[in-house]
């Protein structure tokens, strides 16, 4: 993990407007010195905006935005852009060789030509494609081209560097090879990296802190974990995986350990929420065990809940069971185990999942 | 059929004779034609680029008027510079009416609408994330738009010989403009339709074979220039 310490880039109050609709609306969020910071949400949520925006490729209509404490304005686009990296979703090549490639955005500055030659060569090397380099560009594969464009990137040792998806449009092998290439040159460089992405697989990989944006707003920052365990909201909630998201209220508290009750039901959580307060639920499905209707033994599951399956969606090898308990829960278990509990739609079942597992957002 | 052989003999011997009249007329062609095409794409391509990178008020209006002057008729376009650098004209006191000046005028404004339009297409069909993805890179303007132009030579290339052909095949504005004057103004086209008027069909068909010739070494060397840039590498 990167040293978390000194903020590169701060954005406040920044709003982008389309066609007089605010399609984005960040009122704080900071990048610091070598982490890698990975901005999650879905399509539509505007995340290549921000993108773009931080890229100086989109004014912004309001908002402050600093590089280093030095206000946007301060310098000229050129100069700003010349100061960061920019990948793509799709690498953009242009119709000339891998090395012409990777050299054009050292030659857009006019580099002396003998850098800009160690530059390229260095970086194809460090990314595996110094074979390719006299390839011609449209020749290449789809992760051949996407590691010319990290290449491109890295070689004009940005302060910066800002990606879009980069990994998106590959197949699951190749995609997964250069993540993990991509990962340890992260890791190897420190380079301060803003990395958006859908995928929360590659946020929970790469960011050392993970950005939700929903509808154009930013609804949480924090370390992958919390992020991903502990939701702001309910949107944040259902977009990082916590599929069961049920109103209720706490009824009794000691020592941190709590009572909630929801839909009639009593169930036992964790957290410091006094008695009265209105919370929603969040339960990843992960966290929820399937057992016969009466044969839960003994165990350290403090929630017990009797219920009905109402849809079983196979999903590879896990099977997504949808019950009713009372309120519609969500469990994610493996093939294997659904074959041998022979479980069937309509079949009657009990769900188990401990205190710990259920995390409360106040209301 | 006699006719055609002839017509054919004809040239032949006018071309390895060296016959000075048909030479004459043969570079005054290439001369104000090649003129004609080199402002059309000073013009054209930046123009073209403006109108495809730009975003402006009234741009499909303005790109949608160039792509109507693709079609722009030559005899209408002669008929307009005949009035502008006629003596009594706006530019009369030039003194360029029935010279090589005023043909290449009239060829500029044939050839430069196709030349703006067919270089906005080049560029309108590249990714427009492109642009992006070059100014990410730290490209200045000036150097994305090289970048862009480089991107779409081959295109570019169709561009200037779509251009270059709608002039040195274009017969109205010429004689229109230019006169026909023997030694002075005789292009390969007036020339052949002077021919044919008089019932010389030989050196008619003569002429016009070489004028194909001409045209097809042009483009032959321009899609030279433009395969080699397609080959794979």
């Amino acid at each position: 993990m990167s040293s978390l310490t000194e903020p590169i880039l701060e954005i406040r109050d920044l709003v982008v407007k389309r066609g007089g609709r605010t399609v984005l609306s960040v009122e704080h969020l900071d990048v610091q010195q070598g982490e890698v910071l990975a901005v999650i949400g879905p399509n539509g949520a505007g995340k290549s905006t921000l993108l773009l925006t931080l890229s100086r490729l989109l004014p912004p209509d309001q908002g402050v935005i600093t590089l280093r404490g030095q206000p946007f304005e301060a310098e000229s686009a050129l100069s700003y852009r010349r100061r960061i990296g920019l990948v793509l979703q799709d690498p953009l090549l242009l119709d000339v060789s891998v090395f012409g490639n990777v050299a054009m955005g050292l030659r857009f500055r006019n580099l002396p030509r003998k850098l800009v030659t160690e530059r390229v060569n260095e970086w194809l090397g460090r990314l595996g494609v110094a074979h390719l380099k006299d390839r011609r560009a449209h020749a290449l594969s789809g992760g051949e081209a996407q590691r010319v464009s990290l290449a491109r990137a890295f070689a004009l040792q940005p302060e910066l560097l800002f990606l879009d998806e980069p990994f998106s449009a590959l197949d699951a092998p190749t995609r997964t090879r250069l993540l993990e290439d991509f990962h340890a040159l992260l890791q190897a460089t420190s380079m301060t990296t803003v990395f958006i992405t859908h995928d929360l697989d590659e946020a929970l990989l790469l960011g050392d802190r993970v950005a939700v944006l929903l509808q154009g707003r930013l609804r949480q920052v924090g370390r992958p974990q919390e992020v991903f365990t502990a939701p702001a909201d309910r949107d944040v909630a259902a977009f990082v995986g916590v599929e069961t998201v049920v109103a209720g209220q706490v009824v009794a508290a000691q020592e941190g350990q709590l009572i909630v009750e929801t839909s009639g039901m009593q169930l036992a959580a964790v957290g410091d929420l006094p008695v009265g307060k209105e919370v929603m639920l969040c339960l990843r499905p992960e966290d929820v065990t399937l057992w016969p209707e009466d044969g839960l033994p003994l165990s350290s599951a403090r929630n017990r809940l009797k219920g009905r399956i109402e849809r079983i969606i196979p999903q590879g090898p896990l099977v997504r069971v949808v019950m009713e308990c009372g309120f519609p829960l969500v469990a994610l278990i493996t093939r294997a185990s659904a074959q041998e509990m022979e479980l069937v739609e309509g079949q009657a079942v009990t769900a188990a999942f401990k205190a710990s597992a259920i995390h409360l957002i106040p209301r | 059929m006699e006719l055609i052989w002839e017509g054919i003999r004809n040239a032949v011997i006018l071309l390895f004779t060296f016959n000075a009249e048909v030479i004459q007329i043969t570079l005054l062609s290439l001369q104000v034609s090649g003129m004609a095409t080199m402002i059309s794409l000073l013009i054209g391509l930046p123009l073209g680029t403006w109108l495809a990178l730009g975003r402006f008020w009234g741009r499909g209006f303005t790109l949608s008027l160039i792509n109507t002057g693709m079609a722009l008729p030559p005899v209408v376009v002669g008929l307009w510079v005949s009035i502008f650098l006629w003596r009594s004209g706006p530019l009369g006191d030039l003194g360029w009416m029935y010279t090589p000046t005023a043909m290449v005028i009239a060829q500029m404004i044939i050839a430069a609408p196709v030349v703006t339009g067919l270089t906005a297409a080049s560029l309108q069909q590249l990714d427009p994330r492109l642009q992006l993805q070059l100014l990410g890179l730290g490209a200045s303007r000036n150097q994305m738009v090289w970048a862009l132009w480089r991107e779409a030579r081959l295109p570019l290339l169709a561009a200037l010989m779509a251009g270059f052909g709608s002039v040195i095949s274009e017969v109205g504005a010429s004689m229109m403009v230019g006169g026909n004057i023997r030694f002075q103004t005789r292009v390969l086209t007036t020339a052949t339709v002077l021919e044919t008027s008089k019932g010389e069909f030989g050196m008619a068909i003569a002429l016009g074979l070489i004028l194909l010739l001409l045209a097809y070494l042009v483009n032959l060397a321009l899609t030279w220039i433009q395969q080699r840039g397609a080959q794979p590498g």
